[in-house]
């Protein structure tokens, strides 16, 4: 879209501080010194904004109750409570429902890549009646506001549990489907771009050596999209991490079912519940334990997260 | 080998198409089909209305008030995140000491954008329940704890956020105080964005512009500015979605889901609210349909604005 992208998961070079940096005409002198003191204390309040508040979760998590009520201000606990995360993760149910989340996330990941490099490659490379078509309703699945679909999805979901049972409301591959079905529009819309940039004399060389087409995409363009695909798996996992909205709307347990809910849904449940429990510390807890790995994560891997989902957004 | 393409093809579409009509495409099109009933939602029983549902739309004070609010949050969401962001974006990128290189990026600004960038990994639910902790209404609360601990606030009259319905300029306080949320959640990434998109323009640009004699603030103002008018307008259509899509913390945080008082309804949360409180579906759908209708025209609209020729360089 912009003439200023960068490839896809490029950035892989050191990307700090060379600015646009135009001769010293301007440099030195007071006026300078003043405005890099000024813009050092505004990015070092900013920062404190951000991660203030994290910290102050994190170190909550680790107070007794009656600390949060009597002091709720201070950083450094009086003695460092473990067990709250033992309760969240047993009896905030956080663990289980983590546990569900990773088992949606690898099937719903993995499926979105596959099914939506295999759409967006046959859409992007093969010219058959009908491919405009199937491409303008995969975009058109960008505009459309969710909310709109819930109702008759939530319908067609219950009536697809009564005859198949496993499709049906609170089951895990139900979520997966309903998961890769929603990431499927903007996959494809990314990776289709991604195909077209790809040279074709590759392709060529490998049916001249007698590649069936499938054979082809798997062994020689697939490989050749890895930084497409890098991106874009960044960008579903976080996305499907971050689902609420559908969960809440499909995953509802009636009484007697195993509860299959996903983080999201065990979160707004400890924030509902703290309500009449106040399980202060254990509502910090649950809340340290859904952020500190995705923040983790991202601080490991940090290059390829900010590249892979400004990626996204520049496409 | 005409025949083996053609397998192949419906091979490899099959399942992602099918997936994406049963889930995707077919509610959307039931949605529109209901909004043409009277349908409650539980029963089988529905009956045909024609455009009622929409007539009723028009005369919905609900309906009114969420509009006026998305508008609000449609305007105001890109507005303070891309001014946030540039600003942030400018001081990183030449707030450094002048040399005899020129104007360098201000010491650490590696580890200032992986810090800003912090929010935008968090999901809208662990935001929206630390957020909500963050603007408890009593000294408990990280903000009113903060300020009576200072003495700006009285104990006895704490900031009630997310319960003060009253209007400040015209917008429910709660409006503005979820407005914050999404701004501070969103400003980073837009940072790195429009970093990135100022570290792609050529030096010599700068250069030209600074034997001239231009200064920092004139050459951002004058040149990195209209030559970040791509990203910026992306940026614009992006934020433009997520505004009308705050129900994450408008469904965690506000009293009742919209509340007080429906001071922060929003399309979604009157989509909600009647479809599975009212047990009104065949309404529901219709409010969705016109809030489709309204995002395509929307979206319609920000390209036809933002359209421009590109400077290639």
């Amino acid at each position: 879209m912009s003439t200023v992208t960068h490839t896809p998961g490029g950035l892989a070079g050191p990307d700090q501080a060379p600015p646009p940096a135009p001769r010293a005409a301007v440099g030195g002198g007071a006026g300078a010194r003043f405005f890099n003191g000024f813009s050092h204390l505004f990015l070092a309040v900013w920062a404190v904004m951000v991660v203030y508040p994290l910290l102050w979760v994190v170190m909550s998590a680790l107070k007794t109750d009656s600390e949060v009520i009597r002091k709720p201000l201070s950083l450094i606990p009086e003695r460092l409570q473990w067990d709250n995360f033992a309760r969240a993760w047993t009896e905030g149910q956080i663990g289980s429902f983590f546990v569900n989340t990773v088992l949606v996330l690898t099937g719903s990941v993995f499926l979105t890549m596959l099914l939506g490099s295999m759409a967006a490659y046959v859409l992007a490379r093969y010219d058959f009646p009908g491919n405009r078509f199937i491409y303008y309703m995969f975009l058109s699945g960008l505009t459309l506001p969710i909310y709109l679909a819930a109702v008759p999805l939530f319908k067609g979901v219950y009536n697809m549990g009564v005859t198949l049972p496993f499709l049906g409301p609170n089951k895990h591959l139900m979520l997966i489907l309903v998961y890769v079905a929603w990431s499927l529009a903007f996959t494809v819309f990314f990776m289709h771009s991604f195909f077209r940039t790809l040279p074709t004399a590759i392709a060529e060389a490998g049916m001249v050596d007698g590649a069936s087409h499938s054979r082809l995409f798997f062994s020689v363009m697939l490989p050749m999209a890895k930084p497409g695909l890098i991106s874009i798996g960044i960008f579903n996992v976080l996305g499907q991490w971050n689902q609420w909205y559908l969960p809440t709307l499909l995953m509802q347990s009636v009484a007697g079912e195993p509860k299959n809910q996903v983080i999201s849904q065990g979160l707004i449940e400890l924030s509902v519940n703290q309500g009449y429990r106040s399980d202060w510390s254990g509502l910090f807890a649950g809340v340290t334990m859904a952020m500190l790995p995705v923040l983790i994560v991202y601080i490991v891997f940090q290059r390829q997260v900010q590249s892979g989902l400004t990626a996204g957004v520049s496409k | 080998m005409r025949h083996g393409v053609a397998r192949f093809v419906t091979g490899f579409l099959a399942l992602p198409v099918g997936l994406y009509l049963f889930y995707v495409v077919w509610p959307f099109l039931q949605a529109a089909g209901y909004s043409l009933t009277d349908w409650g939602g539980y029963s089988d029983r529905q009956q045909f209305v024609g455009l009622e549902n929409y007539v009723r739309l028009f005369s919905d004070e609900l309906i009114r008030k969420a509009f006026w609010h998305n508008v609000f949050f449609l305007i105001t969401v890109p507005l303070f995140t891309i001014a946030l962001a540039l600003f942030l974006a400018f001081l990183l990128n030449v707030g450094g000491r002048g040399d005899k290189a020129g104007i360098r990026g201000v010491f650490g600004s590696g580890l200032y954008k992986v810090i800003f960038f912090f929010p935008q990994v968090l999901s809208l639910v662990v935001i929206a329940v630390m957020w909500q902790q963050i603007y408890r209404a009593d000294g408990q609360g990280l903000i009113n704890g903060v300020l009576m601990k200072i003495g700006l606030i009285s104990e006895d009259d704490p900031i009630t956020f997310m319960y003060d319905p009253e209007p400040f300029l015209g917008v429910p306080a709660v409006l503005w105080w979820l407005l914050l949320i999404a701004v501070w959640s969103g400003a980073g990434f837009y940072m790195v964005l429009f970093s990135a998109a100022m570290q792609s323009i050529p030096k010599d640009i700068f250069e030209a512009a600074i034997l001239d004699g231009a200064g920092r603030v004139h050459t951002f103002f004058r040149i990195t500015l209209p030559l970040l008018r791509d990203t910026v307008s992306v940026a614009w259509v992006y934020l433009g979605f997520i505004a009308l899509d705050m129900f994450a913390l408008v469904y965690i945080m506000t009293p009742s889901q919209g509340g007080p008082n429906h001071a922060s309804e929003i399309f979604a949360s009157v989509i909600h609210f009647n479809a599975f409180q009212k047990g009104q579906f065949g309404y529901a759908c219709a409010i969705a349909v016109a809030l489709a209708i309204f995002t395509i025209l929307l979206a319609a609209l920000q390209l036809r604005i933002t359209r421009r020729e590109r400077i290639e360089y």
